[in-house]
Formats: C-alpha cells, structure tokens, sequence
C-alpha cells in the first residue's frame, strides 16, 4: 500500500479546512507520513529539526519588526497618507498599478526591492489604503479594507514570481537548465529567460485590470 | 575570512533574531492569559534561532513538538498592549516629515546595494566568487536601518520593545510556518511521497496528443506545487515525469515548456495555504481578519486565468 504515504496531505488539507491549529498540524503530518512510510520517531524528529534550522533564512525578517515598530509609532502611514492625498485622481487600483510595474522590472533584473515584510507593510499598504480612501471620499467599510491588504499582497506576490525567470542566473531559471540537462536537453539559459517575457507582460496587464475593477467597485461604494 | 562571510556571521545576525523572541517571551509575563506557555514558546523560538546550528537536529525537533504542543491546547497568546494613539502619530508625523520614509527605503536600497557584493571563495587553490549569504544582506540592511530610525525619531527604548513583542505575538506562530513547511517537504521526500504521486499521475496520461499532454502536465504542475507548497520540487518531479515524455518528445520547444511548466507551478502557488511565507504570512502581517484566506482569495482569479493563459501559450509558441 504505497498510497497510505499520502496520509500526511490528507491531515493538511483536513487541518486547513477545518481551521485546526497550524503549527500542530503540520508536524503532525510530518510525523505520521514518517511513521507509516517506515521512518523511525528520532529519524523524523532529526528531519524535522534540521531542515527546519537550516530554512531560518525564511524567518529573518523578525529583524525588521523593531524598525517597523519605530517607524509606525512615529508616523510614517500618515505621513504616507498626507502625501497620496495632495495627488489629484489617486486611487488605490493606480498606486497597485504603479506597483507592479515596477516590482516585476525590479524581479526580472533580479533587483532586491519587495517583500511583504520590508515593502508591503510599511509602503505599499498605507499609500493604497490612502488612496483608495480618497478616491471614495470617504472611510473604507471594513470588507474593503481586507481586499485592500489582500490585494496588496497578491500584488507582490504577482511581480515577484511572473517575472523572476526573465533573469538569466536566477535559481528558477538555473533549476529549468539543469532539469532539461538530465532529460537530455541542451538549452541556454538565456533562451529560457526570453521566453519568460510574456508571461511576464501578460500577468502585468491581468493585475492592472483587477486592480482597475477593484476600483470601480470602490467608487460604486461611495455612491451608496 | 571566507567562513566568516559564510558561516559566521550569518549566524550573528539569527542570534539577534534570537533576541527579538527572549525579548517578546520577557514581556510575555505581563500576560494575563497563558503566560507559561508564552514565555516557553518564545523562549524556544529564540533558543532555535540563536543555537540552531549547535543543538543536535533531534533537541531541536523535539522543542518543534513541544512547540505544537503549546498551540494546538492554545497555551500561547497575545498579550494587552498600548499602541500610541492616532493624534501622536499624526502629530510626529507633522514634526518629522518625509525623512520617516528613510529606515524603509535603506532596508531596499542596501539589501540591493549588498546583492551585488561578491567575495572569493578559495578551494582547492580554485577561487570563485560568491554572493554574500541573504541573512547578511538583510541583516545589515536592517541593523543600519533600526540605527537610522533611532537618530530620527528618538523613541524611547522600551516603546520600541514593547511595539516589537506586539507585532511578533500578532504575527506569532504563522512566522514559524515557512520554515515547518520546508521540514514538512524533507520529510516528505525522504518517505518518497513524490514517487508515489508522480506515479499515481504518469498512470493517467495519454501519449499521442499534444494538447491532452499540455492540459496534464500544466495541472500536475498545479497540483503538485498546491501540494508541496514548492513550484521547485514539484519542477523536477512533473518535468520528468510528463513534461519531457508528453510534452517535449512530441517536438515541444524545451526552453519554452521548460519556463511555462515553472511559472505553471506558479500558479499552484498563488493557490495554497502551503506556501506560507507567500500567503499565510503576509495575512499576519499585514493584519488581516481573515488569517488564513485573504491573500488566497485576492489571487485565486489570476491564477485560474493563468492556469488557462499557460495551456495556450504552450500550444502556441512551444511547437
């Protein structure tokens, strides 16, 4: 019975859907997919720790929670919020669009600018939310204000991915090669990055008409 | 000089990540609700952080259960906080001005600045450049930032502790999720999870059709990165498994199936709580009231689209 290995996909996907703590779920899957594919209990404690050491770089951004608590005590969302306001026609959908054009050149040159942590938060986010506040003319209700910070981090997330493989040696594009080698496909890795650009250009006009409905649903809110 | 770019001082910079959780587990004793297990579960997320590559895998893997066990019996909570009030903020804001916008702008700048530094590594007598460790890029960059933001703003120092454990018991367990999740992917690699679905997919793939082998190998790249959370590990085991046999023997471009079979996998990304740090994370800290979906939902019509967009893009510029 190989398929008893899926049991651990199984206890994520039940854990998610039925909101059960994370963390618990998580390694309770690990644990018991070790456990039913013959692993013993220290091996999969060894797994689990080591790999779980090895990826903190996922968690560095904690360094950046004392700058952001400086910065958001000594108001720089207002600050963010006075600018945006002294623009004429702002609105949250133009300041998302002015992102994503920006962060998917920055991806496909391979430039570090992004992250929900670093950008989002202390930029991003309260110059949408200004904008979109004033495009309304009024306070966001309180639905609007989670697909403001939804929307923002899609965004991110869009520019970030669509256009990484427009860059040469970047680690996607570098695992593509090699992954091509093995079935014995010789290609360069500047072939593979061209051909990433319409992905790219795509997914950068598929976000500008959401955020651009976004929007207008907006401004039908204010009409109410 | 090498192994200390590469080795130590990259760990200096965990070690102060490290602090930032004594710190938030110190403050935790003002907890009203679940105060032991606050301060232990912080405690133990330093003791990660700074020691990780000095304690031996199974104590650390031991304290990740320990961990869980103190959620899941919700032993861990956010404590009673005062935030400045909203004429404070206003009022800095109005005093300092645009310079506020300078700590958040270094941290982008340097960390750019700082990924272009390369140093040599000599090996058997061979040197080869190498960028500098991410943790070091970022580290620095925040270090220098935290500095500036001091000279600017002069806050006290324990408003700025007491604002940084209210942030991180917000963002609280869910930063830990990426890094558990990649454990999760070893674990599920070494009991051979991959095989089994790659597999139980390869089983139901037609041959001899361009199109149907297009469909199959766009969603198995879909599914399987919904499943590992990972668009890289799933790479490797669709392309050899449907991909090159399906797509590419039937006279596919490799460099164009190879690069949409990827951003495919993107698409399955956008899709799953298993990409924590992609959207679990960002709820948290961008303080969402739903926790989990927000960011899922915001995504999920671009990457339905997307998933449609790659199918066509493959019949039409891949053969």
């Amino acid at each position: 019975m190989e398929y008893i290995k899926l049991i651990g996909i199984v206890i994520i996907c039940l854990g998610f859907a039925l909101k059960l703590d994370v963390l618990a779920t998580v390694i309770a899957a690990g644990i018991v997919t070790g456990l039913v594919s013959g692993l013993d209990f220290v091996r999969i404690l060894e797994i689990l720790g080591d790999s779980f050491v090895s990826n903190r770089l996922m968690s560095i951004f904690l360094i950046m929670f004392p700058v952001i608590a400086i910065i958001e005590r000594y108001g720089m969302k207002e600050r963010a919020a006075y600018l945006i306001g002294r623009i004429k026609n702002a609105s949250g959908g133009k300041v998302l669009s002015i992102w994503i054009v920006v962060r998917s050149i920055a991806s496909a040159l391979n430039i570090r600018i992004g992250g929900h942590v670093q950008f989002i938060r202390p930029l991003i986010l309260p110059m949408t939310e200004a904008a979109a506040r004033k495009s309304k003319g009024s306070d966001l209700t309180e639905a609007e204000q989670e697909r403001v910070k939804g929307l923002s981090a899609a965004t991110e997330n869009f520019g970030n991915f669509f256009a990484q493989n427009c860059f040469p040696t970047s680690a996607s594009v570098v695992l593509i090669q090699s992954g091509m080698a093995v079935a014995g496909y010789d290609v360069g890795l500047s072939d593979i990055a061209s051909s990433a650009i319409y992905v790219m250009i795509i997914s950068i006009v598929l976000t500008i008409i959401q955020v651009y409905l976004f929007d207008l649903k907006i401004k039908k809110g204010a009409k109410k | 000089m090498a192994s200390f770019l590469g080795v130590y001082l990259p760990e200096l910079f965990y070690v102060l990540c490290g602090l930032v959780c004594f710190d938030t587990a110190f403050r935790a004793r003002k907890n009203k609700r679940a105060k032991a297990g606050t301060i232990l579960f912080w405690t133990l997320t330093g003791l990660i952080f700074m020691l990780g590559k000095l304690l031996p895998s199974v104590v650390t893997g031991s304290m990740l259960v320990i961990m869980g066990c103190l959620t899941v019996t919700k032993q861990v909570s956010m404590g009673v906080f005062q935030e400045a009030t909203p004429q404070f903020r206003k009022a800095s804001s109005e005093r300092i001005g645009s310079v506020i916008f300078l700590p958040a702008l270094t941290v982008g700048v340097l960390s750019l600045v700082l990924s272009f530094v390369k140093y040599n590594v000599i090996k058997d007598g061979v040197a080869t450049p190498t960028s500098l460790n991410g943790a070091i890029m970022t580290g620095t960059a925040c270090v220098v930032a935290l500095i500036l933001a001091f000279a600017i703003c002069r806050p006290k120092v324990s408003e700025t502790r007491e604002d940084t454990s209210r942030l991180l018991m917000q963002v609280g367990a869910s930063c830990l999720l990426p890094q558990l999740l990649g454990a999760l992917g070893s674990v599920f690699s070494e009991a051979g999870v991959g095989e089994v679905i790659s597999g139980m997919i390869s089983s139901v793939v037609p041959s001899g059709n361009r199109l149907l082998g297009v469909i199959v190998y766009v969603i198995g790249m879909v599914i399987f990165t919904m499943i590992m959370g990972n668009a890289f590990a799933a790479f490797t085991v669709i392309t050899a498994g449907i991909g090159v046999p399906f797509v590419i023997a039937q006279g596919g471009n490799p460099a164009i199936i190879g690069v949409l079979g990827m951003t495919a996998g993107y698409c399955g990304t956008l899709m799953t709580p298993m990409a924590a740090n992609f959207n679990i994370v960002p709820c948290a800290v961008l303080e969402t009231k739903d926790q989990k979906w927000a960011v899922i939902k915001a995504q999920l019509p671009m990457a339905l689209i997307m998933i449609v967009i790659h199918v066509i893009l493959m019949m039409v510029l891949g053969f």
